[in-house]
C-alpha cells in the first residue's frame, strides 16, 4: 500500500510517501496514540460541523470544556456521567476480549433498573439501608447478567448473531420499563406522568454532600474496573476468555469451552450494566423514568469508552470520566446554541469511525518519507 | 472487443525490461540486506544474486532468516540496509503491488487464495489488480493455454476449498505464470507435497527456468537442493556462508555449511516391538467420521496402539486422517464405531475430558489450531497446563510457576527468542513446531497423537522431533504418528497401516513393510492383493 499526496506536494518538488509494513509489536504508546489521534480527527470533523451550524467552534469547544471542567459543579456532574460509562464499559471490555459483541448494555442496564425499582417500591421499602442497597445491586447485577444471557444462550445453541440480539434486546428492554412506567407502576403521585412514585429515603442510594455523586456506585465502579483488569490478566478464566476472544480454534484444541467463556464474559458485562442501572434510578433520578431519560444512551456510549481505551480495564477509568466530561459539554451546548440532542451522538459516532479505522494503524507500521527531487529529506517511522 | 480484452490480459502494466534479459543474466541483486527484528537480526548483510533461466536454492536451517530475505524481495519487509537491483536498476520495493509490477512473484508457505471461490475466479482477481476488465472466458481459455504447456494439472471451475494442498499450490504458480513474472519465489513449496506432486512440481519449474524465469527455492532439505536447483545459497543465522554451484557440491558438505558443524549424522535406530502383553492404550473399533462437508470421510476403521509402540499411518494427504485424529482427540463429532482409552470409553467426550486422560496432540495446521500468534510465548506454552495446580490455584494464574517452568522449557526445547513475552507469531516455522511440542510432550502423556510432526522441519530439528518420539516410546507412551512421509514412518513406527479413501487397506509390521508394497497400497490396493 502506498498513498501519494503528488498532486499538492510534486508542485513544491516534493513528494510524500507514506509506507505501511505489517508489524506484528504493537506498542502502547501507539496504541495510545490511535485513540489520542481518533479524537483529535473527530473534533476537527465536529468543528467543520459547527461551523455549518454557523457556531463557532472554538467557543463550542470552550463552552464544552468550562462546563464538564471548569468548576466544582461542572465536574460533580461529570462524574455523576462517568459512573454508568465505567461500569458498561468495564464489563464490555470482558464481552469484546472473548470477541463476544454485546452491543446490549443499554438494555441490560435498564433491566437493573427495573429490578431496583422494584425492591425500592414493593419488596423492600421498610428495609434499612444496609439491607436494601446491597440486595438492590447483587439483584440488579443478576437482572442485568441474565438479560445478556438470553443472547448468549442462542449464540451458543443456535449460532445467532449477539449483535442483532443484544441490539433487539434493548429496544425489549426499553418497551418493558415504558409499560411499566405507563400502566402498573405509574406513580399515585406523579400527577399523571409517566413515572413512579420517588423511592423511599431509606433505598437510595446516599450522596456525597452537595454533590449528586451516588459515592457507593462510583466505589463499585473503580473497582470492578481493578477487578477486571486482575481478572483478565491473572485469572484463569481471564485466560480462556483471552485466548478463546484471540482463537477459538486454539482454544477448543485446549479444551476450554466456549459455552463457559460466552457465558461468563456475557454474565459479567450485562450484570454490571445492571449495577449502572441500579445506580441511575437509586442514586440519581430516584424513580424509574423514560427510559432515555435514565439512560440516555450510556449503554452504546460505553461501546466506545471500551475501545478509546483500547480494552484496557485501568485505562477506562480516565476515558470514562473524559467522556463523561463530553456529554456534560453536550448537554449545555444543546442549551446555550440550542442544537438537537443528536449532535453528541455524531460526535460520538465520529470517534468510532475513526478508531475503527485506526486499527488499521496497529496492524501496519507507518514510516513517512518526504522527498525532494527525489533525495530523502526525512524519515519517521 | 474480446482480441482487445485479450491483449489487456496479457500485456503486463508497465512494459518490464526484464522479459528479454537473456538467461544466464542477472535478474536480481541483493546486496547488504540486513533486516533486524526486536531481539534478532534475522538478515545480517546479505547478498544474493539471481539469474534469468535458473533455479536457486536457499538453503538455511529454521530461523536461518530465508523467509525474511525473501519477504524483503516481495516488498513485505523495508529492509533496515542495504540494495535491491532488479535488471540492474536499483529498485525500491515498498510492497508486494510494487514487487508485483517488477515481475515479482511468491508463493507462500501459507496460500492466499480466496476458498469459497474457483480457482478461475481467483485468478481473474489476481489479474484485475491492475486490469478493470477481464472476461472469466479469457481466464479459462488462458489457464487452459498454461496448463498444457507447463504440464499443469488443474481444473479452472474447482472450488478452491475442494483442491489439495498441492492443487493450491499449483493455482499460486498459475497466478505468477499468468502475470508473466520472471522471478518467481517458493517459500518451502514442497512441505506441503506428495512425492508424486514434488515430482510434478520439479518438472513444471524445470520447464519456467528453462523459459528464463529466474527461480528462488527455499528449503532445508538437502536431497531437494541436489535434485532440482543449478545453484545454491546457504543462509546461517542470517548470513550468507556460501553461494555454490550444486554440481559442485555434495549433501555433506552443504550440511556442514548449514549447520556450521559436522552433523551428528546418528541415523536413528530402533527395534520395533511386536509382542504386546498388556491391554492396549488406544481401541478404535470401527470408527465412521464426517467431514466439514459432511461426507463421510473415515469409513468403518479399526485398531489398537499399545503402550511402547509408534503405530503409523501412511497415505496420501486427504484420505482421511485428518477426521480420523480429530475424532480421536475429541475436536470432532464420530458418526458411528467406538473409541476406547485405557479401557474406558470415550466416543464423543470434549476434547478437555480426553486431554485430561493423557492425550498429547500434535496437530498438522499449526498457524490455526497449533498456536494462536497474538498470544505470547509463555502464554501459548501454558496452554493445556493452566488448569491445574501448580499452574494455577482455584481462580488464579500462578505467575511465578509458570514463568520459571516457561524459561526452563525453552531451554530444554531450545526455542530461540529473546524473550517469552513476545507474540508466538515472530518465531520461525522450526520454532513453533518446537514450541508445540515442549507444550506437549512436557506433561507425561499417555498417548501421543502426532500429526506430521516434522513437516517444515531443518534436519536438526526433524531429528530433535524423531529421538523425541522415540524416546517417549521407549518411556512406554503410545504413539500414533500420521505421516506423509514414508521414510519416517519406516524409521519410527512398529506398524504401518495404510489409509485410502478412509478406509484402512491394511496394517503391517514395519519389517515386513517396503516402499513399494506401501506405495501400492496408497494408492488404494488392498493389502492381500499386493502380496499375490
Ligand atoms: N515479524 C517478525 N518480528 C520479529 N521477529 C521476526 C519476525 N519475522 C521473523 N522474525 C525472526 O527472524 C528470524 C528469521 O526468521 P525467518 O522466518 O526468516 O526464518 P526461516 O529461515 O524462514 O525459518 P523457517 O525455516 O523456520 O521458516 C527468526 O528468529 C524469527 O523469529
Ligand atoms: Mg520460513
Amino acid at each position: 500500500m502506498r498513498y501519494r499526496y503528488s498532486s499538492l506536494l510534486r508542485h513544491f518538488g516534493l513528494e510524500l510517501k507514506i509506507r505501511v509494513e505489517r508489524s506484528s509489536l504493537t506498542s502502547r504508546f501507539t496504541e495510545a496514540m490511535v485513540s489520542t489521534l481518533s479524537v483529535a480527527i473527530s473534533l476537527i470533523i465536529a468543528a467543520a460541523i459547527f461551523t455549518y451550524q454557523q457556531i463557532d467552534p472554538i467557543i463550542a469547544y470552550k463552552e464544552i470544556f468550562l462546563s464538564a471542567f471548569g468548576s466544582f459543579d461542572g465536574i460533580t456532574y461529570t462524574i455523576v456521567k462517568m459512573i454508568p460509562l465505567l461500569l458498561c464499559g468495564a464489563g464490555l471490555i470482558v464481552a469484546f476480549k472473548a470477541n463476544v459483541w454485546n452491543i446490549g448494555a443499554e438494555g441490560q442496564l435498564l433491566l437493573g433498573a427495573i429490578v431496583a425499582t422494584w425492591i425500592a417500591l414493593f419488596s423492600l421499602k421498610t428495609a434499612p439501608h444496609y439491607i436494601s442497597i446491597p440486595t438492590m445491586f447483587a439483584l440488579g447485577f443478576i437482572a442485568g447478567g441474565l438479560w445478556a444471557l438470553i443472547p448468549a444462550i442462542l449464540k451458543i445453541k443456535f449460532n445467532v448473531n449477539e449483535v442483532l440480539t443484544t441490539l433487539m434486546m434493548n429496544h425489549i428492554a426499553s418497551k418493558i420499563v415504558e409499560y411499566l412506567i405507563y400502566g402498573p407502576w405509574k406513580g399515585k403521585a406523579a400527577w399523571g406522568f409517566p413515572q413512579t412514585d420517588i423511592f423511599p429515603t431509606n433505598t437510595c442510594i446516599p450522596c456525597i454532600p452537595n454533590t449528586r455523586i451516588h459515592y457507593a456506585t462510583l466505589i463499585i465502579a473503580i473497582s470492578s474496573a481493578l477487578i477486571i483488569s486482575i481478572l483478565l490478566s491473572r485469572t484463569k478464566i481471564g485466560y480462556e476468555i483471552r485466548v478463546f476472544g484471540i482463537k477459538p480454534e486454539v482454544a477448543r484444541y485446549a479444551g476450554i469451552s466456549s459455552s463457559r467463556v460466552i457465558i461468563l464474559s456475557m454474565l459479567i458485562s450485562g450484570g454490571l450494566a445492571g449495577i449502572a442501572g441500579v445506580g441511575e434510578v437509586a442514586g440519581l433520578h430516584h424513580r424509574l423514568r423514560y427510559p432515555w431519560a435514565i439512560s440516555s444512551g450510556y449503554g452504546y456510549t460505553a461501546i466506545i469508552v471500551a475501545w478509546l481505551s483500547r480494552l484496557n480495564s485501568i485505562a477506562i477509568v480516565p476515558v470514562s470520566f473524559l467522556l463523561g466530561g463530553l456529554l456534560v459539554g453536550g448537554d449545555t451546548i444543546q442549551v446555550v446554541f440550542r442544537l438537537p440532542v443528536n449532535v453528541i451522538h455524531i460526535f460520538n459516532g465520529l470517534i468510532l469511525l475513526c478508531l475503527a479505522s485506526g486499527e488499521i494503524l496497529l496492524k501496519y507500521r507507518f514510516k513517512i518519507e518526504v522527498k525532494r527531487h527525489g533525495t530523502l529529506v526525512s524519515s519517521s517511522s | 472487443m474480446k482480441g482487445i480484452i485479450r491483449s489487456f490480459l496479457l500485456t503486463p502494466p508497465e512494459k518490464s525490461s526484464l522479459l528479454n534479459i537473456p538467461r544466464g543474466e542477472v535478474v536480481v541483486k541483493m546486496q547488504g540486506i540486513t533486516k533486524r527484528f526486536p531481539g534478532v537480526t534475522a538478515n545480517d548483510h546479505v547478498d544474493f544474486e539471481l539469474r534469468a533461466g535458473e533455479i536457486h536454492a536457499l538453503l538455511g536451517e529454521n530461523g536461518a532468516g530465508k523467509t525474511t530475505l525473501m519477504n524483503i524481495l516481495y516488498g513485505l519487509y523495508r529492509p533496515d540496509e542495504g540494495e535491491i537491483y532488479v535488471g540492474n536498476r536499483r529498485v525500491k520495493i515498498g510492497s508486494p503491488k510494487d514487487a508485483i509490477k517488477l515481475g515479482i512473484a511468491m508463493v507462500h508457505q501459507h496460500f492466499k487464495l480466496i476458498e469459497s471461490l474457483t480457482v478461475a475466479e481467483n485468478i481473474a482477481l489476481c489479474i484485475e489488480e491492475y486490469k478493470f476488465f477481464s472476461h472469466i472466458q479469457d481466464v479459462k481459455k488462458n489457464i487452459g493455454e498454461l496448463s498444457e504447456k507447463y504440464g499443469l494439472r488443474i481444473d479452472p471451475d474447482a472450488r478452491v476449498w475442494q483442491l489439495s494442498a498441492g492443487e493450491k499450490q499449483r493455482v499460486e504458480i498459475l497466478k505468477a505464470l499468468i502475470r508473466r513474472a520472471k522471478i518467481l519465489i517458493l517459500d518451502e513449496p514442497t512441505s506441503v507435497l506428495t512425492p508424486p506432486e514434488k515430482r510434478e512440481l520439479f518438472k513444471i519449474l524445470r520447464r519456467m527456468a528453462e523459459e528464463g524465469c529466474g527461480i528462488v527455492f527455499i528449503t532445508h532439505k538437502l536431497h531437494e537442493v541436489m535434485e532440482v536447483s543449478d545453484r545454491v545459497t546457504v543462509l546461517r543465522k542470517g548470513r550468507v556462508v556460501a553461494t555454490l554451484q550444486t554440481s559442485e557440491t555434495n549433501p555433506k558438505q552443504l550440511a556442514k555449511l548449514m549447520l556450521g558443524k559436522e552433523i551428528p549424522l546418528r541415523p536413528i535406530t530402533h527395534t520395533a516391538s511386536l509382542t504386546y502383553k498388556e491391554a492396549p492404550i488406544l481401541e478404535v473399533r470401527n470408527l465412521y467420521v464426517l467431514n466439514d462437508r459432511g461426507s463421510l470421510a473415515v469409513k468403518g476403521v479399526s485398531f489398537e496402539v499399545f503402550a511402547g509402540e509408534i503405530f503409523g499411518i501412511a497415505g496420501v494427504s486427504g484420505n482421511g486422517q485428518r477426521e480420523l485424529i480429530e475424532a480421536i482427540t475429541g475436536l470432532r463429532k464420530v458418526k458411528l464405531g467406538n473409541i476406547i482409552l485405557m479401557g474406558e470409553e470415550v466416543t464423543n467426550r470434549t476434547p478437555k475430558d480426553i486431554i485430561e486422560r493423557g492425550v498429547a496432540f500434535i496437530p498438522e495446521d499449526r498457524l490455526n489450531m497449533g498456536i494462536a500468534q497474538d498470544l505470547s510465548i509463555s502464554e501459548n506454552l501454558i496452554l493445556k497446563k493452566y488448569r491445574y495446580t501448580p499452574f494455577s490455584g482455584h481462580l488464579f494464574l500462578n505467575l511465578d510457576h509458570i514463568n520459571k517452568w516457561v524459561d526452563k522449557l525453552i531451554k530444554e526445547y531450545n526455542i530461540i527468542t529473546p524473550s517469552s513475552r513476545l507474540p508466538a507469531g515472530v518465531l520461525s516455522g522450526g520454532n513453533i513446531q518446537r514450541l508445540i511440542l515442549a507444550r506437549e510432550l512436557s506433561g507425561n502423556p499417555k498417548l501421543i497423537v502426532a500429526s506430521n510432526p516434522t513437516r517444515g522441519l531443518d534436519v536438526a530439528a526433524t531429528n530433535f522431533v524423531r529421538s523425541l518420539l522415540i524416546e517417549q516410546k521407549k518411556r512406554g507412551v503410545a504413539v500414533l504418528l500420521v505421516s506423509e512421509d514414508l521414510e519416517e514412518l519406516l524409521m519410527l513406527a512398529d506398524r504401518i497401516a495404510v489409509i485410502f479413501e478412509g478406509k484402512f487397506m491394511g496394517v503391517l509390521p514395519t519389517s515386513k513393510a517396503d516402499v513399494n508394497r506401501i506405495g501400492l497400497m496408497m494408492a488404494g490396493i488392498e493389502m492381500a492383493k499386493v502380496r499375490s
